[in-house]
């Protein structure tokens, strides 16, 4: 069976493709086979974000043409064998995807064999972001704990909600996750920022995962390298974490609390 | 006083998010599942009602409910008191 994720929030700049990027290794270091697509047409990014930039050849649009095929189109990764990406074209044609094209996509994938598909949404609700979470069984809805991103994510739970086969069916709908991202157990601490308890409550979804603010985001795009692969962050422990609970697995939520000051730390404001 | 409004904190403004939050979604749910030109309706209702009493933007409610094989469209107008 193979389950397609979308990896969405309505917002930009949120963490899509790092997170797209992320679950799609983890998934993939517990052994199963995963394909990332960028839906993003005309601003390619995944590819960046994972390192294979410069083995692009064909993209996603070119195979829906018939340009070439699924499997020329397909990029291995480097580090880890049964994971593969499918980079967004960078055609300004809005209309280089199609509905039946994409589903042809996403056939001839479940037809070889992957485990899961990752569909990396756009920003915005137009159609990219449409065909992107359309065939979805599930959906990650990424958030930062900030009013905007917050209310978009909700613009976009009612388009899963509505605007998906799954929904059009009703086959049960689309299963929705929520991903928390550049939280501050500091900040939440001093109430300067919504707790995750507090954007559960107003979303009422289930967590998938915190992942806590880090420099390390940063420094892993700049590197091409997801960042959950730098074993050493707690982000990567986070995403970890995220995949295990994906796959079904009981883990409890960490990183969400400040850890408490030392004696000696609190005397030399350590 | 001014000792006393000292001592009052303003409430954390993540709790005020939290608050905008909440009201925001339940409204914007509300409107959603209903036909598109429920935002337009309650505009010109809003408009043509204003031609005669002085009302609140806020005033006009419209709730759109889909039962069982009816679907039932329902609006409230609070009149100002006098």
């Amino acid at each position: 069976m193979t389950e397609i994720i979308v990896v969405t929030s309505g917002k930009g700049g949120v963490g899509k493709t790092t997170t797209a990027a992320s679950i799609g290794c983890g998934l993939a270091r517990r052994g199963k086979r995963v394909a990332v697509i960028d839906f993003d047409i005309g601003l390619r990014n995944l590819d960046l974000i994972m390192g294979c930039e410069r083995r692009v050849v064909y993209d996603f649009v070119n195979v829906i043409h018939g340009e070439c095929t699924l499997k020329q189109a397909l990029i291995r990764d480097k580090r880890l064998e049964s994971l593969y990406v499918l980079a967004a074209s960078q055609t300004r044609d809005k209309d280089a995807l199609t509905p039946e094209g994409v589903q042809r996509i996403l056939e001839e994938l479940a037809a070889d064999g992957f485990d899961f598909i990752l569909c990396d949404s756009p920003a915005g609700i137009e159609k990219g972001a449409h065909l992107a979470m359309y065939f979805a069984d599930r959906a990650i809805v990424v958030v930062n704990p900030e009013v905007s991103s917050v209310r978009d994510s909700d613009r976009i739970l009612g388009l899963l909600a509505s605007k998906t086969r799954r929904a059009e069916n009703g086959n049960g709908g689309v299963r929705e996750h929520l991903l928390l991202t550049r939280y501050s157990p500091r900040r939440v601490a001093t109430g300067e920022m919504m707790s995750v308890g507090d954007v559960k409550e107003i979303l009422g979804l289930e967590v998938v995962g915190v992942i806590p603010e880090s420099n390390e985001v940063l420094t892993a795009s700049n590197a091409g390298t997801p960042v959950i692969l730098n074993e050493e962050s707690v982000v990567s422990l986070a995403y970890q974490d995220a995949v295990a609970r994906l796959l079904g697995d009981t883990v409890p939520l960490r990183f969400i609390e400040e850890p408490k000051k030392g004696f000696l730390a609190r005397l030399f404001g350590g | 006083m001014r000792l006393l409004g000292l001592f009052r904190r303003p409430p954390p403004s993540a709790q005020v998010a939290k608050e905008r939050l909440r009201i925001l979604v339940a409204q914007e749910r509300t409107a959603r599942g209903g036909p598109d030109y429920l935002p337009l309706l309650r505009r010109e209702l809003l408009k043509v009602i204003r031609k005669y009493v002085n009302i609140d933007p806020e005033a006009v409610h419209i709730r759109f409910d889909r039962a069982e094989g009816h679907e039932v469209l329902e609006l409230s107008v609070a009149l100002p008191g006098k």
